[in-house]
């Protein structure tokens, strides 16, 4: 009796490890605490914090290797499907329902390793947003640049104007974030062949030696104090308009909300120079990892089909500034900038111009190789050629 | 019976710290060793594949960057610590009153960790909050200090901050060594008329040579294990221009799930301990034969 007792509380119980931190991302994760817990299901909240989920894989391997990992991860990108080749995951299939028609092609695609589901999406990023504050834009004269050159015009009427152009923040990690938006800007072809698939006749091309070519010119635009700047106080410098634009994702967005700035009134999100039309995803999903090499538990199940619920979906990727994953649901409560982002989903779905951004797309290790690469290039003078030969050398070495 | 126990007693209590040494250090050593030649990626995989991993490490320009960068790092560390080390040991040795507090505060650096120290050193030389900005504050304008976000001397600041935190030591294992130098030399040195700085010169600092070689030893593996006070830092930025083997190793085996390569570089700084400490003990042992 005791015995069985104890075997039920063990499959009501489920161990959650995420990197969910900040405000409005443990606000998203709260709800769907909230909402497990009405179901009877206890959610152990194993949240570690830093390094951009590095720490917290680092701990998902310690404790797969001992044998002890935790029934649901947070996971993004290629790893998933390491882990679905190790044999270490669920496969979801049995609850997938309709997960194919809901969900975008290349999102499916992400989730899922030979033809089985191993991962259930949250909500989407997209990347490839720029942002521009709007008093600043209209003092100015200008108009939201769709060519780089059109953005370099519009830089010197900041510049002009005494505003710094381009608000960065000096890290690898936001260096990489503005590097991918040129290469996309060379077509979506491009950057399929040279970041996803890492061709080295692409990677060599003169394109490519041009993209290193518009990164120096962007850091003319850059002001002084950009080392180790964080990309919220990059954010900050344009929502008090002390800076004219931001290039980051739609995580961003939740900064300009807080300082209450509405999109179309205080700002302007828009797609980046040359990539109107393509997508930059970021989809983040939970894994959930076998238990003592069983397939999935009832809670496990349960917490899977919980996130793809509509209802939750609205809400989570309300907090968390992204759009629902799931495309049935509805964006009555979303800004313009989030019904932009839903819109410009379904329409770069149909016309192939659906891709995973960087750090979606690639491995760790190719990722951080992009990086580095990136970040010395900015952070000397090396000349474009030679950066070039650079990234096609760590691309034969990842 | 008790001469049996006498001769074994140093066997059996020497043995856990042998055994365990051997299985925490040489085992280990071994054991990635050989993850160096193997396809390790996110997991140890035992398969073979040769010279792999550090022909990809010999072909990666930022592990060069990381050893071009320990080597500026550590040839004006090593060189200021002794230097100053030595002078402020010189300095104590004068039979001075408080040496006792004043030894302490110069010891107490080595007290925090690099960590701490790392993170008060980066507010310290932070261009918008620190000492620049207090000076600028106190009235001397166009004091400006950013070396921190220059790329070619981001590393003089890790230098900086790496020597206040090792000088006192280095003081404190000189004063030692200035202190069991023999008394009546010195006096008959003085009875000859030889001057301070000659005596320092021809007797002392060639009686404590011993203290060098430690001194040495203590501060190459030093800066060769640096590492919190970096990440503290810098974090290996500007860029790269920080970055040194440790925190290579660390990033790719542990971040980038790159265990091969990880293992591969630690082997290489295993050699650049090797190659400086061998033909140093070597030369330190004939010293002292030949002294004897």
């Amino acid at each position: 009796m005791a015995g069985a007792v104890a075997a039920q509380a063990q499959t009501q119980d489920i161990e959650v490890l995420h990197y969910w931190t900040s405000g409005g991302e443990s606000k998203a994760v709260n709800v769907l605490r909230q909402r497990l817990e009405k179901e009877g299901i206890n959610w152990k909240d194993s949240a570690i914090a830093g390094g951009g989920g590095a720490n917290a894989m680092t701990v998902l391997k310690t404790r797969a290797v001992s044998g002890d990992p935790p029934a649901a991860v947070q996971m993004r990108g290629p790893v998933i499907q390491d882990w679905a080749d190790q044999g270490a995951l669920v496969g979801l299939n049995a609850i997938a329902g309709n997960w194919n028609r809901e969900l975008p092609p290349a999102i499916d695609a992400a989730l899922k390793y030979k033809g089985t589901y191993y991962a259930v999406p949250h909500w989407i990023h997209r990347v490839n947003w720029m942002y521009i504050n709007k008093p600043a834009l209209d003092k100015v004269g200008g108009k939201v640049p769709t060519t780089w050159n059109e953005l370099f015009d519009l830089a010197d009427k900041f510049k002009a104007a005494g505003i710094i152009p381009i608000a960065h923040g000096g890290t690898p990690y936001h260096d990489g974030v503005y590097f991918e938006g040129i290469v996309q800007s060379m077509g979506v072809d491009f950057y399929r062949k040279a970041i996803l698939e890492q061709d080295q006749a692409t990677l060599t091309s003169p394109k490519m030696v041009e993209v290193f070519d518009i990164l120096r010119k962007s850091q003319r635009y850059f002001d002084d104090g950009i080392q180790g700047r964080p990309w919220n106080i990059a954010a900050a410098m344009v929502i008090e308009g002390k800076a004219g634009m931001l290039f980051m994702g739609d995580w961003a967005k939740g900064e300009f909300a807080n300082a209450n700035k509405v999109p179309g009134v205080d700002y302007v999100c828009a797609a980046r120079p040359g990539t109107e039309g393509m997508f930059t995803f970021i989809a983040d999903t939970f894994v959930f990892f076998k238990q003592r090499n069983q397939p999935a538990t009832p809670a496990q199940n349960k917490l899977a089909s919980m996130i793809m619920d509509p209802a939750y979906q609205a809400e989570a990727a309300l907090y968390k500034g992204a759009i629902p994953a799931n495309t049935t649901v509805s964006l009555s409560n979303f800004d313009d900038c989030a019904k932009k982002s839903s819109n410009d989903m379904q329409g770069a779905s149909r016309a192939n111009g659906l891709v995973p951004a960087m750090n979606q797309g690639i491995p760790e290790a190719m990722l951080g190789a992009v990086r580095d690469v990136v970040t010395r290039f900015l952070n000397s003078n090396q000349d474009s050629q030679s950066a070039v030969q650079a990234l096609a050398r760590a691309a034969r070495n990842n | 019976m008790s001469i049996l126990f006498d001769r074994w007693l140093p066997a059996v209590v020497l043995a856990p710290s042998v055994a365990a040494s051997l299985l925490f250090v040489y085992i280990f050593v071994f054991l990635n060793g050989y993850l160096s030649f193997t396809s390790s990626r996110l997991l140890p995989r035992y398969e073979f594949v040769g010279l792999d991993r550090y022909r990809e490490l010999f072909d990666n320009d930022v592990w060069w960057e990381s050893v071009a960068n320990l080597f500026w790092f550590a040839a004006p560390f090593i060189v200021i610590s002794t230097i100053v080390g030595l002078t402020l040991a010189i300095l104590l040795d004068q039979r001075i009153r408080a040496e006792g507090a004043l030894r302490a505060i110069y010891l107490y650096p080595l007290a925090l960790s690099q960590v701490v120290a790392g993170t008060a050193w980066q507010w310290l030389m932070n261009p918008s909050l620190g000492l620049s900005h207090v000076a600028e504050q106190l009235g001397w304008r166009g004091a400006s200090f950013d070396w921190l976000s220059d790329p070619s001397r981001a590393i003089f600041c890790v230098v900086i901050a790496a020597v206040w935190q090792c000088t006192g030591f280095v003081a404190a294992l000189f004063l030692a060594g200035l202190r069991g130098v023999d008394e009546e030399i010195v006096k008959a040195a003085q009875v000859d008329g030889a001057s301070k700085p000659l005596i320092y010169r021809r007797i002392v600092l060639p009686t404590i040579r011993p203290v060098f070689f430690s001194v040495m030893l203590i501060l190459t593996h030093l800066a060769i294990k640096t590492f919190d006070l970096v990440v503290a830092m810098t974090a290996g930025g500007p860029g790269t221009s920080t970055i040194l083997p440790t925190i290579f190793m660390y990033t790719y085996a542990f971040e980038r799930g790159r265990m091969g390569i990880g293992a591969a570089s630690a082997m290489m700084m295993l050699a650049m301990v090797v190659a400086i400490l061998v033909p140093l003990m070597y030369l330190e042992s004939r010293a002292t034969r030949n002294a004897a």
